[in-house]
């Protein structure tokens, strides 16, 4: 990033958590200058989390998502502009272009517009096929799983699994599809993955492994999933959780360098003058790990919000490295899963506490003779003691010294 | 200044016990405990660091 003098004005694109993040690091650190908020959604910001779990549930109404109280966004001092897209970056000219045609001029900029969910080729239009991601979107879900008497989940990674065991527990009838041979195994070796499996299993979810799925079925509503082999799945409601896409069309005339997201520095910044990135949309090297990743995680995003907006108020020469141990949690019925660090299924991995059998455990990674990672089912006041360990670059044989400590 | 848990929320997580060990004590029954209600304000910026990180936003200050 060119030294530029510090920002009087700064918009902030996305108004989710790390968008939130952003906005309160900045007025932290005394910056006293005008804050625009963009967001796409209506609502200001809320908590993406519960909706898969206690707001699906029909635990929590929405204005118990809200991430902070009016009071907090008032005294933010953020001008919002909210059921509005970015449309355009000028990042010559430093101005943001919004869907009502109105360009807002910037000295600063945050990225944070995040990622969208994929959707399953001609099941956008029919009725019944959800994806998962907004309070919107959250909200018409549970509406129809009111009724439901079958739920056909596509994809059993996070999403997949949290909205299969919240209707599981409201007593639907769930069939999840997954093309991987075992849940979750392009990042775990097969028994963890087995193990996040057997959670769905138990409690009478048809989970079919190393399936493809060819289509929906249904005319104007669905009525089943098309596997590959031609056989359906009946189903009155589907949920489609086969990822997410980086929220980057908006910058494609920008100039700015995209790649899977936007690629930033190893201290959040873009490739343009007085730009960073945070949160799902940012690809930035993470040195702590020697790896370029893009993470789309909760926490990821209240980090690196608050890493970016610090980027911006920095003076030449003293931009900090943003290189945080990537966290991410998930509950699926009584089972807390909780994950540190980075892993691929070649990894070494070993079970250090508990056993996978009783689904209370800790299994730690090694990579190049290196505490890589840290899994636990269960054992949250054990796996946060390897949080430190793994920001110390701390060797595997330490890590199993400490394990039996 | 008072520490204040909505146990509604929390869910375990431990994050505040490895931002704020005095304070937070998440325990083998992985249940939270408060080990320091009304800490010194020397330990405020810690204590904030919990509440900004807590991943269900379950921990807030009470200023008495």
């Amino acid at each position: 990033m060119a030294p530029s003098p510090p920002p009087n004005r700064v918009v902030v694109v996305g108004a989710s958590l790390a968008g939130l993040s952003a906005l309160e690091a900045l007025r932290q650190e005394g910056f006293e200058g005008e804050l625009i908020a963009v967001g796409a959604e209506t609502e200001l910001p809320y908590d993406r989390p519960p909706l898969s779990k206690q707001v699906l549930q029909g635990q929590w109404e929405p204005d118990k998502t809200m991430l902070r109280d009016q009071g907090q966004y008032d005294a933010l001092g953020v001008t919002w502009h909210l059921g509005r897209r970015a449309t355009a970056l000028d990042p010559v000219a430093r101005t943001v272009t919004l869907d009502d045609g109105e360009p807002l001029a910037y000295d600063g900029l945050v990225i944070a517009t995040g990622a969208t969910p994929r959707w399953l080729p001609g099941s956008r239009d029919l009725a019944g096929v959800h994806v998962l991601r907004t309070l919107r979107e959250c909200l018409a879900l549970r509406a129809e799983l009111q009724t439901a008497s079958r739920l056909c989940v596509v994809g059993a990674g996070f999403i997949g699994a949290e909205v299969a065991a919240s209707a599981r527990v409201q007593g639907v009838e769930v069939t999840v599809l997954e093309a991987l041979p075992a849940p979750l195994s392009r990042a775990f070796p097969a028994e963890l993955g087995a193990a996040c499996a057997g959670l769905h299993v138990d409690r009478g979810v048809d989970l079919r492994c190393g399936v493809t799925v060819a289509g929906v079925e249904g005319d104007g509503r669905v009525s089943g999933v098309r596997l590959g082999d031609g056989s359906v799945v009946e189903a009155d409601v589907v949920v489609v959780g086969i990822g997410v896409v980086p929220e980057t069309g908006w910058l494609e005339s920008s100039g700015l360098s995209l790649d899977n997201g936007v690629v930033c520095d190893s201290t959040c910044a873009t490739s343009a003058p007085g730009v960073v990135a945070a949160g799902d949309i940012a690809r930035w090297p993470n040195n702590l790990f020697g790896e370029t990743m893009r993470v789309e995680h909760w926490s990821n995003a209240v980090e690196q919000g608050a890493a970016a907006a610090r980027r911006l108020l920095a003076a030449p020469g003293e931009a900090v490295e943003f290189a945080p141990v990537p966290y991410f949690w998930s509950d699926q019925y009584d089972t807390k899963i909780q994950f540190l660090g980075r892993c691929c299924p070649t990894d070494e991995a070993r079970v250090v506490d508990g056993s996978i059998e009783e689904r209370r455990f800790v299994a730690l990674f090694a990579r190049d003779g290196r505490l890589i990672g840290a899994l636990a089912f269960n054992r949250p006041r054990l796996l946060m003691g390897y949080r430190k360990l793994l920001a110390a670059k701390t060797s595997f044989d330490d890590a199993l010294a400490h394990a039996k400590a | 200044m008072r520490v204040v848990v909505d146990f509604d929320r929390c869910q375990s997580n431990a994050v505040c016990m490895d931002v704020a060990p005095e304070i937070f004590e998440v325990r083998d029954d992985n249940f939270l405990y408060i080990l320091d209600e009304v800490p010194s304000e020397a330990l405020r910026p810690k204590l904030e660091e919990a509440v900004r990180r807590c991943p269900t936003q379950a921990i807030s200050i009470a200023e008495d």
